[in-house]
Parts: structure tokens; sequence; C-alpha cells
């Protein structure tokens, strides 16, 4: 791990408010996430491996995009490791770097259709921009 | 009983139906709506990072306003709930984000989370009352088979929402039951459509709204209900193969209260 990643390790569990080794290993959050077929990283992968101070491969990391932020994952866990707030700051860990937005205004009208409400762009520009 | 009312952005535009048979409904409930003069959209996703300050002041702002007028704040969309009593939450449990949020707005009265937040759902629950609801519907929905469709953000995470059991509710089922018709317990209605993907990744959202029409078609119902625009549009739109209704639940109650007509 180089120091770099030793320094996002301890933000990312300093904002997301996590403690990784409370973790018991045992799969439930992978086990209930409905991304999971989408993602490279799993839930319980995020957990073991922000622990082990492996940030540069969870920066990369498709899951950051593809988590639902359905809070299964927080419900389901027997250990209130609480995942689904790791990823999120991973994610931020991306996002607030200086022109690094993962979702810029200019994409939106491609996207649109008529139906589409507005609260999927609003949780769109949340997720994925600063 | 009076509540401060916040719609939010999403049921002034393309969720008008939630929004305007709410309204006719609580009319004829003798429950008064008065919504917040000044509300700014919560931004539909709440923000989990405990550095996170500027994402939460739109919901304090509104919070505040209740407080202010004096009243419970009345919610209807599911992810403007869901915002706006999570931040609630971090105003009373963190003491961090309560003091930053405080010197940034100073109001002229700390607000430290005193504002109880009510979902529309949990208004007739404990406010109306199923059992008084069902003696003021008009025209019950008698044979009628609807699937409640929860959703995530109404029930996670169960120790700060409080709606109900988050893995065995009951609520909507009590509802529908309430206004005449029969529900149908789908497998799925509690797990997430996936909506919050339609800009990122259309099949994923497609893959997991297909499962839950799907559940509710061979459970035979006839309609499924929801109380998220995200959850309708997606299992409405998104959804392929076998395709059921999506309708909000504030329409079937109008309708049963016999007060649909009127507004359309
Ligand atoms: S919050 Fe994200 S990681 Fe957790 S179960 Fe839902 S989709 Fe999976
Ligand atoms: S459910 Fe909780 S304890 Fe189990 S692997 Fe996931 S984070 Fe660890």
């Amino acid at each position: 791990m180089s120091f770099e990643e030793k320094e996002m390790a301890e933000n990312i569990k300093r904002i997301s408010g996590v403690n990784p080794r409370k973790c018991m290993k045992c799969g439930k959050c992978s086990g209930t996430c409905p991304a999971y077929e989408e993602m490279d990283y799993h839930p319980h992968e995020f957990v073991a491996m922000v622990e082990k101070g492996r940030i540069d491969e969870l920066l990369a990391s498709k899951s950051i995009w593809t988590c639902l932020s359905c809070f299964a994952c927080v419900e389901r866990c027997p250990r209130s490791v609480e995942p689904a707030k790791l990823i999120e700051a991973v994610r931020l860990e991306v996002i607030r770097a200086q022109g690094a937005n993962h979702l810029k205004a200019v994409q939106i009208p491609e996207l649109l259709d008529e139906k589409l409400p507005q609260q999927a762009i609003v949780s769109a520009f949340r997720k994925y921009s600063k | 009983m009076t509540f401060s009312y916040y719609p939010g952005c999403t049921l002034k535009t393309k969720a008008k139906d939630l929004d305007r048979y709410a309204r006719s409904a609580a009319a004829a409930l003798g429950v008064e709506m008065a919504e917040l003069p000044e509300w700014q959209c919560c931004g539909a996703v709440y923000p989990q990072a405990k550095d996170e300050i500027a994402t939460k002041l739109s919901a304090v702002r509104a919070l505040m306003a209740a407080r202010d007028e004096g009243r419970e704040l009345l919610t209807l969309c599911s992810a403007c709930h869901h915002v706006i009593k999570r931040v609630n939450h971090d105003m009373v449990s963190d003491e961090n984000i309560r003091t930053k949020v405080n010197n940034y707005l100073k109001p002229e009265v700390p607000y430290t989370g005193e504002t109880k937040v009510i979902h529309y759902l949990e208004m007739l629950r404990d406010t109306v009352g199923f059992d008084e609801l069902a003696k003021r519907v008009t025209r019950p929905l008698k044979g009628r088979r609807i699937a409640a469709y929860y959703g995530c953000m109404l029930l996670r995470p169960g120790n700060v929402m409080g709606f109900d059991d988050p893995e065995n509710p009951r609520i909507m089922e009590d509802f529908i039951r309430a206004i005449g018709a029969e529900p149908v317990v789908i497998a799925y209605r509690n797990e997430c459509c996936g909506g919050y993907m339609t800009l990122e990744n259309r099949a994923l959202a497609q893959k997991k709204a297909t499962t839950v029409v799907d559940a509710a078609a061979s459970a035979g119902a006839d309609t499924i209900v929801t109380a998220c625009p995200l959850c309708q549009y997606n299992l409405d739109v998104n959804a392929v193969g076998e395709r059921v209704p999506v309708l909000y639940f504030t329409e079937l109650l109008a309708e049963a209260l016999g007060v649909k007509e009127a507004e359309a």
C-alpha cells in the first residue's frame, strides 16, 4: 500500500464513519446486493480492501457508479458495518477532484425522454457530480 | 389537523398526479396540507458522508420552516421523505453536522431536529386511522387485486426511517384493504427497482424493473401502487415483457373517496 493509499483509506473511513474491522466476512451484503452481477468489486470486497488499503483498485472500480444506493447491505449486515457508506466515500474521493465529474450537464439532453422524472436527473447529479 | 407540506420538485412537474390526488383526498378526510411558502429541492439522494454539509441544507431549511410554523412536516415522495427524515436524524444525532449547519444558516433559534417528519401513508395510518379511512370510503375498489411496491427509500435504514418493519412491511397492504381492494403480496416489494440507474445504466434499470413487474404479474395483480415517482417511471417505462399498470397510491385513494373526477 502506497502512502497516498494509506491517507485515502483513513479519509474514507473518516467521512463514511465505517469501521471495516467490525466485518465478520459473512458475505451477506454482497448476497443481497441487487447490483451484484454488474459489479467488479462487491460490497464485502470494498470492506476488506479499504481495511487493507487497496484504494487505487477501488477508485478505478465500476462498482462505485453501479451501486444503486438501495441500502439493502446497510439494513442486512449483521455487524452494522454499512458497506454502502464506504462505496459512497470512495466515489466521493473520485468526484471531489477537480474536473472529475462522472456526469456532465451537456450529456443530459440526449438522455432525456418525455416521462423521465426530475428526480432521475437530480439524483444522478447528486451521485455523480460535485 | 394541519400539516406543513413539502411537495418536492418532481411532484410539481412529472408526478403531478401523486400530488393533486393527495390534496383532494386529504381535503375529503379533513386534513389540511399547507404547502411551505418556500422550499428547495431536497437533492433526491441522501448524502451519506459525514463531512457533507451543503447538500443537507435544503432539507434543514424545510424542517426549520415547519418548526417555525409549529407543525409537523408532511412528505409524499419517497425520496424526499427519505432525505428529509435522514437529515433530521443527523441534526439530532451528529453534533458536528448540527453545529456546522447552524453556523452556516444562523437561524434565530438553532435547529436541533425538533420537527416530526411524517409521510402521507403514516398520516393515513396514524392520524386518520385505516379503520376510519375505510368508513369514509364511498366507492370501495371491490374486486381489484393490488400489489404494493415499497421500494427502498421508505423502509431503509429501518432504525432511522421507523416507517414499518423493513423486511416485512404491511402499511401499504393495510391501506389497500382500507380502500376496499385485495392486497397481493409480491416478492421483491421491498427490493430495489434500479430506478437510480436509469441515466447511468438503463439495461440494469430495465432488468431490475422487469423482475418486480414479473412478480406482480405472476401473482395475478391488476395494479401496482407506489409512492415514488422514480419507481413509477422505472416500473412503467423500463420494464419489458408482461406489463401491469403502475399507479400512485394517492390516485386510488382519491378514487375510493369519490373525489377523483372532481380533480380530473
Ligand atoms: S446500497 Fe449499493 S452496494 Fe449496498 S446492496 Fe444496494 S446496490 Fe448493493
Ligand atoms: S454483511 Fe456486514 S459483516 Fe457480512 S461481509 Fe458484509 S460488511 Fe461484513
